[in-house]
């Protein structure tokens, strides 16, 4: 049970910034009135956060990594469960390593 | 925000917040659990291949308890690990969760000290969706979305100490296949949020675009990830300031998070 004090000041600067997130967005939110254009940013970022990383983590691995990719998406869109995607997605890179691409 | 209270509502009932509405929400949550563990435990699972301890994770999980952010963030994970990257990792997926407060206020304002700030603290996409479709079904106990958030933190963290215990037992290998459950979490995740193909495509297509050319151009991480993420975000917002134009208001601001967030999506997130 080893806590190295530079992972816990990381963690806890991550967990600070989530707690802002969380409690600082209904105290600040509820007094002020943001622009109506940092509202729709705010509340368009993640898809364009998700699908900028997936692109990055796809651009650093091979072939096997974007067909596997292609599976757990088809396999979300079908089944709508996280759970079954990953399995899903995990089994494809497995099966298409085994296959050697 | 753009989140209106029913005005019946504040003049007709009052908000409690008692033992039985958390257990309400305890029990409601139950099922959530399914949709949790999974995710858990692959982050679990990376917490041990990039170094942290068991201690380590548990702290990161009760502390963040927001999935999508703490696997962000052990993917730019360096020994040592770069503070102000993580956090920045943190916030930006983090983010999604400021409006869910100020959503919430037909409960929230009406209760003080631990009830609110605690409250807080535990509210995930989860608990979110389903306190608004509780409030909508008449509900005015607060306990509901403060009980429920316990569970799914507690599911949270012993899934993550099992993930964590399950990668020491089976020493996994760098290559394995396993660890390819992240980028499939965040695939997961991107097609849960898709609304349509004239909203989505082009927006995502700037987002990996910019992205990957930040990263050509040798950008330290996470800065490929938040010019992507804000180049995508902006042009989402100016397509849809022009669909909105001509006064229609096809969707409306955060409904299709709850109802995406109602089937398990992860602590965050998503995320």
């Amino acid at each position: 049970m080893t806590l190295r004090w530079d992972v816990t000041l990381a963690i806890l600067a991550m967990g600070a910034v989530t707690y802002f997130c969380r409690a600082g967005g209904y105290a600040v939110l509820r007094a002020v009135r943001t622009p109506p254009f940092v509202d729709a940013l705010l509340r368009n970022l993640p898809a364009p956060l998700f699908a900028a990383y997936v692109a990055l983590a796809l651009s650093r691995q091979d072939l096997a990594a974007v067909l596997a990719a292609v599976a757990c998406g088809l396999a979300q869109a079908r089944w709508r469960n996280f759970g079954v995607s990953i399995a899903v997605g995990v089994a494809a890179i497995a099966a298409l390593r085994w296959a050697g691409i | 925000m753009a989140w209106p209270t029913s005005p019946a509502y504040r003049v007709g009932m009052r908000v409690i917040f008692t033992r039985a509405g958390i257990l309400r929400g305890v029990r409601r949550g139950i099922p959530l659990l399914l949709g949790i563990a999974p995710f858990g435990l692959v982050v679990g699972v990376i917490s041990l291949a990039k170094g942290l301890s068991l201690a380590e994770t548990l702290l990161m999980s009760g502390l963040v308890f927001a999935g999508a952010s703490q696997l962000l963030a052990l993917e730019l994970w360096t020994d040592p690990p770069d503070v102000v990257a993580v956090a920045i990792a943190a916030f930006v997926v983090n983010i999604r969760l400021v409006p869910l407060g100020a959503a919430l206020s037909f409960w929230l304002d009406h209760i003080r000290g631990w009830r609110l700030w605690g409250s807080l603290f535990f509210a995930v996409d989860h608990s979110f969706a389903l306190s608004v479709a509780e409030h909508r079904a008449g509900g005015r106990d607060a306990g509901f979305l403060f009980g429920l958030g316990v569970l799914t933190w507690i599911g949270w963290v012993a899934s993550t100490a099992a993930g964590h215990g399950l990668g020491s037992a089976v020493a996994l290998p760098p290559s394995h296949p396993l660890f390819f459950a992240a980028t499939a979490t965040f695939v997961a995740i991107l097609v849960a949020l898709w609304r349509g193909p004239r909203q989505d495509v082009p927006a995502w297509l700037v987002a990996a675009a910019v992205a990957v050319a930040a990263q050509a151009l040798r950008l330290p991480a996470p800065v490929p990830l938040l010019a992507g993420a804000f180049a995508g975000a902006t042009l989402a917002t100016l397509a849809e300031a022009r669909r909105k134009r001509p006064g229609r208001d096809e969707d409306a601001p955060g409904t299709g998070r709850p109802q995406e967030a109602g089937h398990s999506h992860p602590g965050g997130d998503g995320a």
